[in-house]
């Protein structure tokens, strides 16, 4: 009975102990937005008053209203939803299709492919700028979006074909063997079993390019000259002029930019939802 | 339905050979059960044929026609895989008629096909399932379904009972061997399980490392084993094989006394000596060939397999009918068959007598 009695209460504290450390993580991954709102909130002429109290006496909408109707913030929005919707669309395409071409077959120069792809993801961003620069002003894309998709595109397709690899790996391939006998060519049973199946796995890797190039300053300060190329981020730089910081408008903008990420996973979350394959072995 | 034959059939993944010299006709309608070590090729032939791999050397053929560069999906054959490989999202009538719609069959001859495999293999009721509300034994259902929707030259099974429990695998075996009876088609079949290989088989194809050993009715496998591998192989529990030296009267065994197998004669040079538990008889000592001391009687009910530790040899398993009663520690008196004694030579092959 004892026995009993203590490994149930070892068992509560053991969980007592997981949620405590989960809130600790939430609350310390959550607390710069809620700052960010905060401060967002505050009319101007009170920011530095109240020092760091948790929040303000007065609250106002103002900092929305100005950034949304009197600066360029909507411009900044549209450039950065023409180049991230654009960046996740092509890496999704092309990672997929590196990625089922890695998990399927076998080709010469496979494992080169592999290699090559890991190597560019060794270098610092820092490194390469300069070389980039060069190149893409030689093609005289310098200040347009087209050089910032491209770049995006560029960077990000290794990981996401890695990532779009392991999704694959994990449809087993009896099915596609078993659409093949069925009467599939192996394109329709690609296109009929693997890519249901796989929906997650591009839901996920939209979701991830989507959110980086969403967020992505150190090209965009570089390849970008004019405001109304600008995206988000570098646009965000423009609330700090000579003679301060518009704290209250910069923080309002910074909101607004999360509103597209959070819409994006809540639509794409149920992709993400995993079990899809399940059933298909005998488990 | 239709025959199909390998001539000289290999298979090589790189320079790793896992199928060689495989020459085999198998005839319109047979029952072809592929037996043999894991990792000797089975699976790899049952995709050959299939046309899931390309094929290194030698030619497939199928009804009439080499089907070497055929796409798997102009072979028209039914495949049952080792773990079922369902679509997980499609429900249970849509996986068992998928290779219709593909084929374009219209709906309503689509819906009548289903609706009839599904009502021989019980399935009427899961048909709007998702194949993750199934339980294994439906699953391995759904797998059978979606291979009898439609009329394949021939049917390849890979182990399909293996995860099924012991009372399930038996209702299915008879499911299969009922479904031979009614289609009458081709069917090559890959298992582990040795009830499953006599019973099911018309001839056993006995497989080791890449080769064909030895090919014949599961009777003529077990009385006419060709190797020791397929003279251990074959038969559950699997014969005792013990080392032989001969003597000018025999075969010399512990204790002192010789044995004559059947067909003895004295240049026969055998290094091993076989016999099956069932073919032994426990006697009174002064009347043995060999005596040893019982270790372990294990009691399945309708047999008794007592295993003997007699001196120099590894333990021997004799088969006594019914429930004995043999406590351990007991010594016992073993005689031999001799009609039923196999010699081995050096090089694994199984020696023929001079009479048989
Ligand atoms: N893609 C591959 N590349 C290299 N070797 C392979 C490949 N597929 C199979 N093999 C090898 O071929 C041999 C035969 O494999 P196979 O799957 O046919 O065995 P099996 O007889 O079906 O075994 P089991 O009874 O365990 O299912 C094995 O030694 C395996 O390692
Ligand atoms: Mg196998």
């Amino acid at each position: 009975m004892t026995t009993l009695s203590i490994t149930h209460s070892k068992r509560i504290v053991a969980s007592l102990a997981r949620t405590l450390a989960l809130a600790c993580y939430v609350v310390f991954a959550l607390f710069p937005i809620y700052w960010l709102g905060k401060i967002a909130l505050t009319p101007s002429k009170e920011l530095f008053k109240n020092g760091t109290a948790w929040w303000p006496d007065s609250t106002t909408f103002e900092h929305f209203t100005t950034v949304v109707l009197h600066t360029d913030f909507l411009v900044f929005f549209q450039n950065s939803m023409i180049v991230s919707v654009s960046t996740a669309f092509f890496v999704t395409l092309f990672a997929s299709a590196a990625g089922y071409a890695f998990s399927r077959f076998q080709f010469r120069g496979k494992n080169i492919a592999i290699f090559v792809m890991l190597l560019t993801q060794m270098f610092p961003l820092l490194m390469l700028i300069a070389p980039i620069y060069r190149i893409v002003s030689g093609l005289g894309l310098h200040n347009s979006l087209t050089s910032l998709i491209i770049v995006y595109t560029a960077f990000n397709i290794p990981f996401a074909t890695f990532l779009m690899q392991s999704f694959f790996d994990g449809i087993p391939r009896d099915l596609e063997d078993a659409a093949m006998i069925d009467g599939c060519t192996r394109f329709q049973a690609l296109r009929r079993i693997v890519f249901p199946l796989t929906l997650p796995g591009m839901a996920a890797t939209l979701g991830f390019v989507f959110t980086a190039a969403w967020s992505e300053l150190l090209f965009a300060l570089m390849l970008i000259d004019s405001n109304e190329k600008m995206t988000f981020p570098s646009g965000l730089l423009n609330f700090v002029s000579k003679f301060g910081v518009d704290w209250g408008q910069m923080m309002a903008a910074g909101i607004l930019a999360l509103i597209p990420s959070c819409l994006f996973f809540i639509f794409i979350q149920r992709y993400l939802v995993q079990g899809l394959t399940s059933g298909a072995v005998k488990g | 339905m239709a025959e199909i034959s390998f001539s000289n059939l290999s298979k090589n993944y790189g320079s790793i050979e896992v199928l060689r010299n495989i020459n085999l006709y198998i005839k319109d309608g047979e029952f072809i059960v592929l037996v043999g070590p894991s990792g000797c090729g089975k699976s790899t032939l049952l995709r050959l044929i299939a046309g899931l791999e390309t094929i290194t050397g030698g030619e497939i053929s199928i009804g009439s026609q080499i089907v070497n560069d055929l796409e798997p999906r102009d072979r028209d054959l039914s495949m049952i895989f080792q773990s079922y490989a369902l679509y997980p999202h499609m429900d249970v009538a849509r996986n068992m008629g998928f290779s219709l719609e593909i084929r374009k069959e219209n709906k309503d001859k689509r819906q009548s096909l289903v609706a009839k495999a599904a009502k021989t293999l019980g399935l009427e009721d899961y048909l709007d399932r998702l194949p993750k509300a199934l339980s294994g034994g439906q699953r391995q259902r759904v797998a059978m379904g979606r291979a009898i929707v439609r009329k394949p030259r021939a049917f390849l099974f890979d182990e399909p009972l293996s995860n099924l429990d012991a009372a399930l695998r038996i209702g299915m075996r008879f499911e299969i061997a009922k479904l031979h009876q009614k289609l009458g088609a081709t069917m090559i079949y890959v298992t582990h399980d040795q009830v499953e290989a006599m019973t099911l088989a018309d001839r056993i194809v006995v497989m080791n490392a890449g080769e064909i050993e030895q090919v014949g009715t599961p009777i003529d496998l077990y009385e006419q084993p060709q190797t020791l591998f397929v003279a251990k192989f074959i038969g559950s529990p699997s014969m005792n094989i013990v080392p032989a030296s001969q003597s000018d009267d025999g075969i010399e065994l512990p204790g002192g006394k010789t044995v004559k197998p059947g067909g003895w004669s004295k240049n026969l040079n055998p290094v091993q000596l076989g016999f099956r538990p069932e073919h032994l008889s426990l006697v009174e000592i002064g009347k043995a060939d060999c005596t040893g001391k019982a270790i372990v009687t294990e009691h399945l009910g309708s047999d008794t397999f007592v295993y003997v530790d007699v001196k120099g040899w590894d333990p021997v398993i004799v088969r006594q009918r019914g429930n004995s009663n043999i406590q351990s520690g007991t010594e016992l008196g073993i005689s031999f068959d001799t009609s039923r004694l196999y010699m081995f030579a050096k090089d694994g092959k199984t020696i023929r007598g001079t009479d048989t």
